[in-house]
């Protein structure tokens, strides 16, 4: 009896001790995945904005404090500088109670109120922006949302609101792609996450003992290229990012690298070294063939295509040191577009194809900078000495990166007029390879 | 400074790999020769070929010293390190069922997908030394990990020089 006892707890004791780290671990990985947004710099040209907690009519709180949600979002845009709460002069909830002299006063440009009520297991927002200088609503919409998709539609209150003040797409709706590691040599661990805009519900889509590199988004957003190299060697992997489900495209002898979709999503640009150095292929997705564009001892690499999917941008070092070239994505000659500095590489286009974003380097190390297609001017943009993989948000207006923090990894965004600055530092490792999604409504 | 005491060292190094070259049919340096005999099958290196017996220990154990390391910016081999190349050229000769990997890595300045290029280029640096030795090109694979993978972690030029690297991987 006695014997059994102390099996019994013995049992018990492990069984608890099991369930304990389990949730351990759950709770950690909950908490660690989600990447914060700071502020490291605001712009000083950021239009002040009010934006008033929703007023709540249900028991108890809400999940998620929309208001805040949509305030972030807006201040993160670079665009606008939201009014602290404690500034608020009064609590409206509907343009109705609203004294617009009130907010001129305190000198908020615009101004976003709203409420919330419980409509059954689904909450009903109901929110209004207006124009304090003009005095007059500008815009405003109700729409019924789960609990568990109050964040997004948050992030949906901020797209339309971000659009009827700028007359630019709202991308607070959008996603991110990046790769983060930890530990070294042996215990090396890399893996992918996918995230929204703003690093909130951040989700764990492979891992890997092998470094992942280069993630890139299809056009629809469904899925998402990358550079594995759990098979011994670099391969290209094409990953559902709901579903998980991937295909090994290409796995030739040498580099495969840098994947690239091309706008209509038939295509995917890659630098395979099958043939003695990295040169720019292009590969049609349907048949899986490859076509060479690129020939020479060089170092090709990076492809990108501009917005109209008939060129394609890339750097070479065939002039000594990495520069962006431009071609035919039918291949023929390459043209030089860059020409200040002696780095510039990794070159991305604003989706309306006027500006090149890309990595230059001075004599205060690697920064992401901006080139004018018709001027050639260039603005660099950061001034940490390692910032590198610019990916464009899909309206254009911001760029995310990857730079470092003390000795860790984080990631970076940057406004595309390089006023305000943010980092998104994380708990867990080095985090890096940044993607925007495309717009995904 | 540095710069200028890397591009003298790289000045030797393209002088030593010249002569390195050239010299074959001299049969003063140690190794090489052996390589472009076309008489080396294996194990039986038994009938002094070579001028002394610690080459052909050379030949016979797999060398301890499975890394060489690289300047900034360049896939020119080191003088210091041909005797690390020329004592791995042995091995292989001597072992033509030995395979070796390649592995190439940059540091982690400049962007990764060029620097997968970059490592790759080192790797292969050592492939044509090795095959230049005699070396049978079948017996040799390259993966380019880039700036992945570092083998000191961290932001100074003793790390860089650490990591700007290529591992035999038997």
């Amino acid at each position: 009896m006695k014997r059994w006892m102390s099996q019994g707890w013995k049992a018990l004791a492990s069984g608890w001790l099991l369930a304990l780290t389990a949730l351990i671990c759950l709770t950690t990985t909950a908490q660690a995945q989600n990447l914060t947004i700071e502020i490291t710099r605001g712009s000083d040209q950021a239009t002040p904005i009010a934006v008033v907690p929703f007023e709540f009519s249900g028991q108890g709180g809400l999940p998620q404090d929309v208001a805040q949600i949509v305030s972030d979002d807006l201040e993160h845009s670079g665009q606008f500088s939201p009014l602290s709460r404690s500034s608020l002069v009064s609590l409206p909830s509907s343009s109705q109670d609203v004294f617009y002299d009130d907010w001129k006063r305190v000198d908020a440009r615009y101004l976003v109120v709203g409420k919330i009520e419980p409509q059954g297991d689904q909450y009903r927002i109901q929110y209004e922006l207006m124009d304090v200088l003009g005095g007059k609503r500008m815009l405003g919409e109700t729409l019924t949302s789960s609990g568990g998709n109050l964040r997004a539609s948050a992030h949906y209150i901020s797209d339309q609101i971000f659009e009827a003040i700028t007359g630019i797409r709202g991308a607070f709706s959008t996603r991110i792609t990046y790769v983060s590691a930890s530990g070294a040599g042996e215990n090396a661990r890399y893996a992918l996450y996918v995230a929204d805009a703003d690093g909130y519900n951040a989700q764990q889509i492979l891992s890997s003992d092998d470094p992942i590199l280069s993630p890139a988004w299809s056009p629809d957003g469904q899925k998402i290229a990358y550079v594995s190299f759990e098979s011994g060697n670099s391969a290209i992997y094409v990953q559902n990012a709901s579903t998980g489900e991937r295909v090994r495209l290409t796995s030739f002898p040498g580099i495969n690298g840098a994947p690239a979709w091309s706008p209509d999503g038939r295509k995917l640009a890659m630098s395979l070294s099958k043939d003695g150095q990295p040169e720019i292929y292009v590969m049609n997705l349907a048949t899986r063939q490859v076509t060479r564009l690129t020939n020479n001892s060089a170092i090709e690499t990076e492809p990108d295509w501009t917005p109209d999917g008939r060129s394609l941008i890339f750097t070479s070092d065939r002039s000594g040191a990495p520069q962006l070239y431009r071609m035919s994505a039918n291949g023929g000659q390459a043209e030089r577009v860059t020409f200040t500095g002696n780095y510039n590489s990794d070159g991305r286009f604003s989706p309306d194809g006027k500006t090149l974003f890309m990595v230059t380097r001075d004599d205060s190390g690697y920064h992401v900078a901006k080139q004018d297609m018709d001027t050639n001017r260039v603005t660099v943009l950061t001034d940490s000495q390692w910032d590198e993989s610019p990916s464009v948000a899909p309206n254009g207006t911001m760029i995310i990166f990857a730079t470092q923090q003390g000795a860790q990894g984080v990631l970076g965004a940057v406004s595309s007029d390089g006023r305000a600055s943010f980092r998104l530092p994380s708990t867990q490792g080095d985090v890096r390879e940044p993607a925007w999604s495309p717009f995904l409504n | 400074m540095q710069i200028k005491t890397y591009a003298k060292t790289l000045a030797v190094a393209l002088s030593l790999a010249v002569v390195a070259g050239c010299s074959s049919s001299g049969g003063t340096q140690e190794g090489d020769m052996d390589g472009t005999s076309g008489s080396m099958s294996g194990q039986g290196m038994t009938t002094g070929q070579g001028t002394s017996g610690s080459q052909m220990g050379a030949g016979e154990q797999m060398p301890s010293v499975d890394t060489i390391y690289f300047a900034f910016d360049s896939e020119e081999i080191r003088p210091e390190f041909e005797s690390v190349l020329r004592g791995h050229a042995q091995y292989m000769m001597a072992n033509p069922n030995t395979n070796v990997t390649l592995q190439g890595y940059a540091d982690e300045r400049g962007t990764r997908e060029y620097n997968l290029g970059l490592g790759e280029r080192r790797a292969q640096a050592v492939e044509r030394y090795l095959t230049v030795q005699g070396v049978s090109p079948s017996q040799i694979q390259i993966v380019s990990y880039g700036e992945e993978r570092p083998a000191v972690q961290g932001h100074t030029e003793e790390a860089y020089a650490k990591n700007r690297r290529v591992v035999f991987s038997y």
